[in-house]
């Protein structure tokens, strides 16, 4: 504090240096259509933007709170945790990184999910969470994953799960790879005991995720314009050598093609799917 | 330097070479140079032994895609009788980068299906160099439910840089193609015997991969992605591949060491490429002996089994 600020009154003091300037994320730009948007105009739009509906990439957690009823809600195995069994480094510790996305999203690992219900119809839902390494499907998106299914299966109730997954995580090699094997297994024993499973694939659903849990939903819905598929847009590039189609990989281009049955706007989600579940389980509608 | 051999093999190479020519004077000379040879094949044995003995992550990559490393066909004429190959997934067409059909194991009927590289510069194109397309994983699944329906077991082998990263392939749904061999082969009945015979890349190898026995050939990989994919994601340099070959665990022994497959199957000195003929007979040993103990389990047993170890894979803690 330098001797003028002492002379005034406390009152009139302020605390902090960035006095007068806007809050941080007070405001915020659309990715698409660069609209200034107000953050929790847009937050309560489903980070949709109100403009140009462009989705943009959501939080895993703050997805599942949007997209289930408020209660009753019930966490599945949220103490599993990764480990680094190879000790793996390339440019970092696995180990460092795990700890660094875990700190920056505040969650265990990649996949949530909850019990819980969406206009009273009880089911499981996950959602992976993008922020953490990408998304990277290890053993422990693979166990919650299949812990999430048992829930399902002992309750005899639906599974939706929302992808967003850049793939196998490469730090737990052939572990991660396993997993697809693991996730798809679950799914098989669900569709035998005629459990329905939902799957929506959000942006960005790669690689291993996509060809495994997510390509097996009874019914698979794509969000607006999010990238699915197997290999990288950027890796077939410079295999095949010629510029890829227009909207290439995207929700819509899976739709043309009779990869996924539809495109789900995220504000409708809620209605869209407690419709089909409620069908798909002879239900009235909720 | 001999474009067939690896770097690391030249110096076996070269012995190689100087014993051949020996022979070549020795046929048309008086002088008795039999001796010479022979120590010098005893010196060729012990260098190619010590060579073999230590060999890195990186070097057994580059062995599982050795320019003479045998394919599946070159095992299937040697281990299998009356091999009748079936052909496309009756919707898209026949993906010559899988092969499959039925043949017989000792007389029984079994099903035969893997991936298939090509050796010169026009079968590897006609192969795409072991890249298949979603029409290949759909002709393998087409077969295996063919097998279960006939009750035939079935016999993988997987030899894959990885699935074709394509414009064409992404647009018949790649992805699904090899999520619905996974959800199919998890429940399958009838035994499934799956084999690493070279490079074992990625989803395009489990694809074919998922059964109740997983065995590898010594010197093959398997691995989530190649040593150079990964050190160009993660080191952001493809020369660092070395280290990441060694990083990722993709031999034999380090994944026998972790649980993740069964069974190594023991090559010959010098690798498959040197005696195909003792490697088939190793591989038709281990499916037999591997069949005969599946078949004890009984069906129910066997693919319950199945799924415990499908659900067993991964490590994780609970805290």
């Amino acid at each position: 504090m330098n001797w003028f600020e002492k002379l005034m009154p406390s009152r009139i003091r302020t605390e902090g240096s960035d006095k007068g300037s806007v809050p941080e994320g007070l405001w915020t730009k659309c990715d698409s259509c660069n609209a200034v948007l107000y953050r929790a105009e847009l937050e309560r739009n489903h980070e949709v933007c109100p403009k140009c509906s462009h989705h943009m990439r959501m939080g895993a957690r703050k997805r599942l709170e949007g997209f289930l009823d408020e209660t009753p809600r019930e966490e599945i195995a949220a103490n599993l945790q990764p480990v680094d069994m190879l000790k793996f480094k390339d440019s970092k510790k696995y180990k460092d990184r795990i700890t660094q996305a875990q700190k920056a999203t505040d969650e265990n690992d990649v996949l949530i999910a909850i019990k819980g219900q969406v206009k009273s119809v009880p089911l499981v839902a996950a959602a992976f969470e993008f922020k953490f390494m990408g998304g990277s499907m290890g053993s422990v998106v693979g166990e919650k994953f299949v812990r999430a299914a048992n829930v399902a299966l002992e309750h005899n109730i639906p599974l939706v799960c929302f992808s967003a997954s850049g793939g196998a995580r490469m730090q737990e090699a052939l572990f991660s790879l396993m997993q697809m094997a693991k996730t798809s297994a679950v799914l098989q024993k669900m569709s035998k005991r005629g459990i329905p499973f939902i799957s929506v694939m959000t942006d960005p659903t790669m690689g291993g995720v996509s060809a495994s849990l997510a390509m097996l939903g009874d019914i698979n819905i794509g969000e607006p314009n999010a990238l699915i598929g197997f290999a990288g847009p950027r890796v077939i590039e410079q295999t095949v050598r010629e510029t890829l189609p227009e909207g290439f990989q995207r929700s819509e281009f899976l739709v043309e093609h009779g990869a996924i049955d539809m495109i789900v706007d995220r504000r409708d989600m809620r209605d869209r799917l407690a419709s089909l579940l409620t069908m798909m389980q002879n239900k009235p509608a909720a | 330097m001999n474009p067939n051999f690896l770097e690391f093999e030249q110096p076996i190479a070269e012995l190689e070479a100087k014993i051949e020519e020996l022979r070549y004077v020795g046929d048309d000379s008086e002088i008795n140079i039999g001796d010479e040879i022979s120590r010098l094949q005893e010196k060729c044995k012990s260098l190619t032994e010590s060579i073999f003995s230590k060999l890195s992550a990186w070097q057994t990559s580059q062995l599982a895609r050795h320019p003479q490393r045998p394919y599946t066909l070159d095992y299937i004429d040697r281990i299998f009788s009356d091999f009748q190959e079936l052909h496309g997934d009756r919707a898209f067409g026949d993906d010559k980068a899988i092969v499959g059909g039925m043949a017989r194991l000792n007389g029984r009927p079994v099903m035969v299906i893997g991936h298939q590289k090509g050796r010169d510069t026009k079968e590897k194109i006609h192969r795409n160099f072991g890249m298949p397309r979603p029409e290949g994983y759909r002709k393998a699944l087409r077969l295996m439910k063919l097998a279960e329906r006939f009750k035939m077991p079935v016999f993988t082998f997987i030899d894959t840089p990885g699935a074709y990263p394509g414009i064409g392939a992404e647009e018949r749904g790649q992805s699904e193609a090899i999520a619905r061999n996974l959800f199919e082969m998890a429940a399958l009945k009838t035994p499934i015997i799956c084999t690493v015979i070279g490079e074992g890349g990625s989803g395009g190898a489990l694809a074919v991969g998922v059964g109740d026995r997983v065995m590898m050939l010594k010197y093959s990989t398997y691995s989530v992605i190649s040593p150079e994919g990964c050190a160009s994601i993660l080191w952001k340099s493809a020369e660092k591949a070395q280290d990441a070959a060694e990083a990722l665990g993709i031999t034999s022994r380090r994944l026998k060491e972790l649980g993740l497959i069964d069974e190594i199957i023991e090559e010959p000195l010098g690798s498959a490429y040197r005696d195909i003929d003792a490697t088939a007979r190793n591989i038709r040993q281990a499916l037999i002996e591997g069949l005969e103990n599946l078949d004890k389990m009984g069906l129910d047993k066997l693919l319950d089994a199945r799924y415990q170890r499908l659900m067993g894979y991964g490590q994780f803690s609970e805290a």
